[in-house]
């Protein structure tokens, strides 16, 4: 693993957050930062709260208390939109793809908040529309030829089997050139060789466009080889926070995972 | 400047360049898009590659290997190569680490031009047992960006040396090209080593220039031709179709996306020029048979109907021939409507007016399904030390089970115990370094010993039995021919693989692979489920349905008197596939009897001893090089034999 990558200052700081369904309390008074550049790791048992962090930070979920800061700018409540036109990419656990359409269709769809030009054009395909659809499509190829997947261009995303439709997943969200990558799960139901590509791929997009990348996993080997530091969620509050290694001995955490009555 | 002849490659090159500049000559297809360099491009771009190897110390009669997919910055690498009186030396791309040491050290390789950053890893690896290995220039910067180590540098960069190179030098470039001479060793291929280790075949420009123009002519093929450029280039017959044919006769040659895209980027070409392993036809046969299982009731029925009618008259049409009555003529052309030119255009066949198949013997019954449907397709035998080319099949005089008559220029011997010996402008001029196996060849007339046993039918078109030192005894003295049997196995789409044993035993009995796609999808629609392909190849209904392909095969055996005497007694199904990784196949996937029979003779053993099951335990080695375990218990099952001659079943 090649590392020379500088991470840098803070991109995101999330502070003092709790989310709160009714009584079911999500999230409490969780804070932690994300370096520039860096591979963040979120990792705790089922339930505790992790899809949900991902969630608030982009913007689906409004948190009760706290605040999140994205590249220097503070808010109490992120509209989605808002958080992907800054920068902000997502990967869902259970594959939000539109399955009726082609890889190709679909990657396309991540560049959706980059076109400027306006319906009546697209639709008359004018000059403006055709250049923008040309740009569009060759960033969208090169993500494919990224990513590995041109014999799948053309296929409907439904017929792909699950590790392909993750890898496409991942596509999509890299295609919207973002600068904060977040991962849910991006392993999961994957065999050993399916998350060594998938590694790989996180890493070369880490290491190649220097996206930032909170990721969440239950892989613990693959969470200590490619994070860089690691958050801990356990019932919604944050037992954690460190390096892999020194995550990985915290008593705290290894009672979290065993289970200890609490 | 003056007029030379064209009789190397690079001269060749130029000539094109002046003739028709502005036609294609390379495509690659690229982000999505077929990217076309015209043939005064490739020029310009050969000059740089050449001026840029020479800027790094490439000097007339060293050797430089290349190793990739088919891009067409390695095919020009080879032009270049020539350009300065050097000699190219392709490599299998999917070869480990370990098996390039061998070659990089026996052709004292100080230059390799790779594709990427997997090929690159793999020099770095094994760097420190070839320390002559000084420059590894790549293709794809794609992962390359950190490495910092010396030896590497960019193709790009390479070429960019070459320009400001020829720039100084603008008279440098063409006197290297104007020294070079059609005697100079033009290419280096290793053979595939079945047994052994490789050895470098060296040809010469006349040579490959002979089999090119003997080729061209036979087949009428020329600049307008298109060609997939898709098979091994470290393998003599995409070294002469893709290669030695291309810069002959001034056809493009199309180099696909990636592996994956071969049969879509071969549906948007359309090539006129078509050249396949047999292994090749037979995945398509099977994808096809596969996929109409898939469709509706009238379009199976349709299929099926016109296929027998294809079956009875197709190939006669083809060939010209005027015993077809009428109907079948007329049916045949409601065929072609509605059956086999969609057909062909799902395979992506629909223009092609020549196809080869070459490489290992092809069961007769694919040959014929595929000049059925229209498609021209002969065959051609040869070897890596003949550029491929002793006999090809004429329009008009395709047998299913000969290879031709010999190609014009070429000379053909049956030696007295079956060998095939081979005299003519394309034989190899040596083996490098080896003039102990060049002596052993080539003999006091000047006949290359193929290997191969082989007869001439009535009409002078050589049939091929198989290879020699294969050809075996059954223990009452009948001839046993692994190669043929294995074919005709081979042709059921459910068989992937297949090895024969017989010489010396008293019956013939066999390992089966079967083919996981086709038998897959077999089981799904049975319901019946697996969990991967150790699974399936020891289910009960996959022993029946493989026994039931066995029986057919030996009903067919059992009609001619001397071929019933190897019918398939016994047979098991492997485990896991055999595998070049595990060196039980060759890299062009020819099976390397003896290795298995070692590996697998505990197997060998159960199933002549009569045995119902045998466990074995074998090592395989996984794609990085690492090595694993893999075990199962196997099933042993008798199969059907039928009487010698008289159809009828045996008790």
């Amino acid at each position: 693993m090649s590392s020379s990558r500088k991470i840098g200052e803070p991109i995101l700081v999330v502070d003092d957050i709790s989310l709160s369904f009714g009584g079911v309390r999500a999230l409490q008074n969780v804070s932690f930062d994300v370096c520039e550049h860096e591979i963040r790791a979120i990792i705790g048992p089922n339930g505790a709260g992790k899809s949900s962090m991902l969630n608030v930070i982009n913007g689906v979920y409004h948190p009760q208390i706290g605040t999140v800061t994205f590249k220097g700018e503070t808010r109490h409540h992120v509209d989605p939109h808002h958080a992907a036109s800054q920068g902000i990419a997502r990967t869902f656990q259970n594959i939000a793809l539109f399955r009726g359409m082609t890889v190709l269709d679909n990657i396309m769809t991540g560049r959706n908040l980059k076109m400027r030009t306006n319906f009546l054009q697209q639709a008359l395909w004018v000059g403006p529309a055709r250049r923008e659809e040309m740009e569009h499509r060759l960033k969208v190829e090169e993500v494919i030829d990224f990513l590995e997947i041109q014999h799948i261009r053309k296929t409907p995303v439904g017929r792909l089997p699950y590790g392909l439709q993750k890898r496409v997943e991942l596509g999509r969200a890299l295609a919207a050139e973002p600068e904060l990558f977040l991962l849910d799960e991006p392993m999961a139901g994957m065999n050993t060789e399916e998350k060594q590509d998938m590694c790989r791929f996180i890493l070369d997009v880490n290491d190649q466009f220097g996206t930032t990348i909170v990721l969440i996993e239950h892989d613990m080997g693959v969470v200590m080889d490619l994070s860089d530091r690691v958050v801990v969620l356990d019932y919604g509050r944050k037992i954690a926070d460190g390096k892999p290694d020194e995550v990985r001995g915290d008593q705290a955490v290894i009672d979290a995972y065993l289970g200890v009555a609490h | 400047m003056a007029e030379s002849a064209l009789d190397t490659f690079p001269r060749l090159l130029l000539h094109h360049a002046k003739v028709r500049g502005d036609r294609p000559a390379t495509r690659e297809k690229d982000l999505g898009i077929w990217q076309t360099w015209t043939w005064s491009e490739v020029a310009v771009e050969v000059r740089s590659l050449a001026c840029g190897l020479a800027e790094l110390g490439f000097k007339r009669g060293d050797n430089l290997a290349i190793i990739g997919d088919n891009r067409p910055r390695l095919y020009w690498a080879m032009t270049a190569a020539q350009c300065l009186g050097g000699v190219p030396v392709p490599l299998y791309q999917d070869a480990v680490a370990q098996e390039m040491t061998f070659v990089l050290e026996n052709a004292e390789i100080r230059f390799a031009i790779v594709e990427d950053q997997e090929q690159v890893d793999k020099l770095l690896e094994i760097k420190s047992q070839c320390p002559q290995l000084q420059h590894i220039l790549y293709d794809d910067p794609r992962g390359l960006r950190h490495y910092t180590q010396t030896e590497i540098q960019s193709l790009d960069e390479v070429m960019e040396m070459g320009r400001i190179h020829d720039r100084n030098q603008p008279d440098f470039l063409d006197g290297e090209i104007a020294k070079g001479r059609p005697e100079d060793v033009a290419v280096m291929l290793y053979t595939s080593g079945t047994t052994g280790q490789p050895k470098g075949v060296c040809q010469t420009h006349a040579a490959f220039i002979t089999a090119a123009k003997t080729g061209c002519e036979f087949d009428k093929l020329g600049p307008d031709d298109e060609i997939l450029s898709y098979l091994p280039m470290a393998w003599v017959g995409d070294h002469l179709f893709s290669y030695a044919q291309a810069i002959y006769a001034g056809f493009t040659i199309n180099c696909p996306e990636s592996g994956d895209t071969v049969i879509t980027d071969l549906r948007e070409i359309g090539p006129t020029y078509y050249f396949a392993p047999p292994r090749v036809f037979e995945n398509l046969l099977t994808q096809v048979m596969i996929r109409m299982e898939d469709a509706g009731a009238i379009k199976r029925w349709m299929f099926h109907y016109f296929m027998e009618v294809a079956r009875r008259c197709g190939a006669e049409i083809l060939d010209g021939k005027s015993e077809v009555t009428a109907t079948d003529r007329l049916l045949y052309s409601f065929g072609n409507l509605f059956v086999y030119g969609p057909l062909r255009n799902v395979l992506g066949m629909s223009r092609i007016r020549v196809a080869y198949t070459a490489g290992a013997a092809i069961g007769p019954d694919l040959f014929r399904f595929y000049r059925s449907i229209g498609i021209n397709l002969k065959q051609l035998y040869g070897a890596t030390e003949t550029c491929a080319a002793v006999c090809l099949q004429p329009d008009g005089q395709i047998k299913f089970d000969t290879v031709g008559p010999p190609a014009p220029g070429v000379e053909v011997r049956i030696a007295d115990n079956g060998e095939v010996l081979v005299r003519g402008q394309v034989m190899l001029k040596e083996y490098y370094k080896r003039p102990d196996a060049t002596a052993e060849s080539i003999d006091a007339e000047g006949y290359f010993h193929t290997g191969d046993a082989g007869f001439f039918d009535p009409d002078g078109h050589l049939k091929i039995i198989d290879r020699a030192k294969d050809v075996g005894k059954l223990a009452n003295g009948a001839m046993f021919a692994p190669n043929y049997i294995e074919n005709k196995l081979k042709f059921f789409s459910y068989i992937k693989e297949a090895v024969a044993f017989g010489h010396g035993r008293d019956m013939v009995c066999a390992f089966i692979n079967i083919d996981l796609g086709a038998v897959g999808n077999w089981a799904e629609r049975r319901n019946i489920g697996y969990s991967g392909y150790t699974d399936l190849a020891q289910r009960q209904e996959v022993y029946s349905l493989i026994g039931e392909c066995v029986e057919k095969c030996n009903a067919e055996l059992a009609l001619d008197a001397v071929l019933s005497n190897s019918q398939v007694h016994r047979f098991l199904i492997l485990h896991k596939e055999l595998d070049p990784d595990d060196d039980e196949l060759t890299r062009t996937r020819k099976v390397r009897r003896g290795f298995v029979a070692e590996k697998y003779k505990v197997l060998i053993d159960a199933l002549y001893s009569g045995k119902h099951s045998q466990f074995i335990e074998t090592q395989v080695k996984f794609e990085d090089g690492r090595s694993g375990m893999i075990n199962a218990d196997l099933r042993i099952t008798d199969a059907k034999v039928f009487d010698i001659a008289a159809g009828k079943k045996a008790a």
